[in-house]
């Protein structure tokens, strides 16, 4: 569903983030992208969202190809695609369900289900309560699950997460991982940035490559046993 | 429609100043074309008017023979476009100059002399007010050994147009200067509105919104500038008319579809600027 086909990004100033990356994620795939801090991960990202051109190769994306998706039409892959950061990104002066709502408004949902359905994926992340909170009367896990909830407005195909737990405790931590999960074995792939390899190890079953100034050196798939 | 209205409304709380900057410049401009519209309508009217009093007028010199006023006569009658060819004598002319300025009564009886000429007045067919029909009759007429001097109202005419052509220039001068200046302040604010919705635009752009949802406020925006631009510069355009009226001269007021036609401009200029300015802008953000 997404393929990433012998990808370089080169920024003027810095040089190569990404050399040479290919990969296949499948549907329905739960994939941790580990590396230490610089070597592409957040690139990568921003590439299958197609918040940028890969200087060479070719990103594809749900039928989309960068070869061919004009800027007039990236809306398309980015309702396949949500995303969630480390900081939220969450509107201040907008609540919990404000935030959700803008999200189903400007993605075009018909006035009446606005509500519903921001009320629905909110109990979806477990803030049913939390709705009328400003973001910052949220706590940081908290904040997150608003985040993700606003990423699965457009009903995506894949979760891209740019090391979401970053800024939480391990309790909030955990819970974002344990909703992550649950939302993946409903159907939807995700795709996680992350350095924390202690949380990579305490989902064994989930697919992990790693990334090391912008080559892939580790893909767990195509190398089982060996670490 | 609701939705244009309160995107301008919410436009004008963020930054008043520049929103009012942006609208008095439109509405200046428009209040130069405004003006020119009012000159221009009423010199047209004026102009109809002239134009079925054009004639040349001959002037004949004090020794004329009744013989060779006769021939002149004859011939201009057969000229294209004439209408009619009147005599007025020396006696008339001072008739007609008492009626018109009634010092000259006063002077003239103590004058031994009538000092105003003979003349033969040539009135055109409608169709025949050409310049060129009017300038060979001119022509023409002052070839006779009778004829001492000739006037004609084209030259008024021409005058007239002279004076539009040079008030046209001006205005688009003047309004150009304006329109630039307005489409500076329009693209200033929009930057500061897009700026102050950076992280709406990015929320938006993340979720997948379309992009014309994303600058579609920004050019309503635009739209409203122009259209209270274009309100001002009615209500400027009509105050002059009322002062012209009151104190200086009776004057007709424009076509109302020239003054929609105005608010029209307003509107299209504002949105083509706010267009400008978006496609420059949201690439920053
Ligand atoms: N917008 C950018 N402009 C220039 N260089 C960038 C930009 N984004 C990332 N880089 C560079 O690309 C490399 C990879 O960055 P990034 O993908 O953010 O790594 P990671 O997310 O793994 O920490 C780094 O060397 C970084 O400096
Ligand atoms: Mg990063």
């Amino acid at each position: 569903m997404i393929k990433l086909l012998d990808v370089t990004k080169v920024y003027p100033r810095t040089g190569a983030a990404l050399e040479g990356v290919n990969l296949h994620v499948p549907k329905g795939e739960f994939l941790f992208l580990t590396g230490h801090s610089g070597s592409g991960k957040s690139t990568t990202l921003r590439l299958i969202h197609m918040a940028e051109q890969p200087t060479s190769g070719e990103v594809r994306v749900s039928g989309f190809s960068s070869l061919r998706t004009s800027r007039r039409e990236v809306w398309k892959v980015r309702r396949r695609v949500g995303f969630v950061f480390q900081d939220f990104r969450l509107l201040p002066g907008r609540d919990a369900m404000g935030n959700v709502a803008f999200a189903l408004e400007v993605t075009g949902t018909p006035k009446k289900e606005i509500r519903p359905r921001a009320q629905r994926l909110l109990s979806q992340v477990g803030l049913s309560v939390k709705g009328r909170s400003q973001a910052h009367e949220l706590s940081g896990g908290e904040q997150q699950r608003v985040a993700i909830a606003r990423a699965l407005a457009s009903e995506p195909l894949v979760l891209l997460a740019d090391e979401p737990t970053g800024n939480l405790d391990d309790r909030a931590t955990r819970g974002i991982l344990d909703l992550v999960w649950e939302l993946n074995a409903l159907g939807m792939a995700v795709v996680m940035a992350t350095h924390d390899l202690e949380l990579v190890r305490s989902y064994p079953s989930a697919r992990v490559i790693e990334l090391d100034q912008g080559r892939l050196v580790y893909d767990s798939s195509q190398a089982e046993g060996k670490e | 429609m609701a939705n244009a209205i309160r995107e301008a409304a919410s436009a004008f709380k963020r930054s008043p100043l520049l929103m009012g900057l942006s609208t008095l410049m439109v509405g200046l401009a428009l209040f130069v074309m405004g003006l020119f519209s009012l000159a221009t309508h009423n010199l047209r009217l004026a102009l109809a008017t002239i134009e079925e009093r054009v004639e040349v007028v001959a002037y004949l010199r004090e020794d004329t023979r009744q013989v060779d006023l006769d021939a002149a006569i004859e011939t201009l009658q057969t000229l294209p476009g004439v209408e009619e060819v009147r005599y007025f004598s020396k006696a008339e002319a001072l008739e007609r100059a008492i009626r018109d300025l009634p010092e000259i009564a006063e002077v003239s009886t103590d004058l031994e002399v009538n000092p105003f000429p003979a003349s033969l007045e040539v009135s055109f067919l409608p169709e025949g007010r050409t310049a060129e029909a009017v300038e060979a009759v001119a022509a023409i007429a002052e070839g006779f050994p009778v004829v001492e001097d000739v006037r004609y109202g084209r030259e008024w005419v021409e005058r007239l147009f002279f004076l539009r052509r040079i008030g046209g220039f001006t205005a688009l001068i003047l309004g150009g200067a304006f329109a630039t200046v307005a489409t500076l302040i329009i693209a200033t604010a929009i930057r500061i509105a897009v700026f102050a919705r950076r992280e709406e635009i990015f929320v938006m752009r993340l979720v997948g919104a379309r992009d014309s949802l994303i600058w579609r406020p920004f050019l309503l925006e635009g739209a409203a500038t122009g259209l209270l631009g274009g309100a001002l510069a009615i209500l400027l355009t009509w105050l002059t008319y009322q002062a012209v009226f009151h104190f200086l001269f009776a004057l007709d007021w424009i076509p109302m579809s020239w003054a929609w036609g105005g608010v029209g401009i307003g509107i299209l200029f504002g949105v083509l600027a706010s267009n400008l300015a978006v496609r420059r802008y949201l690439k920053e953000v």
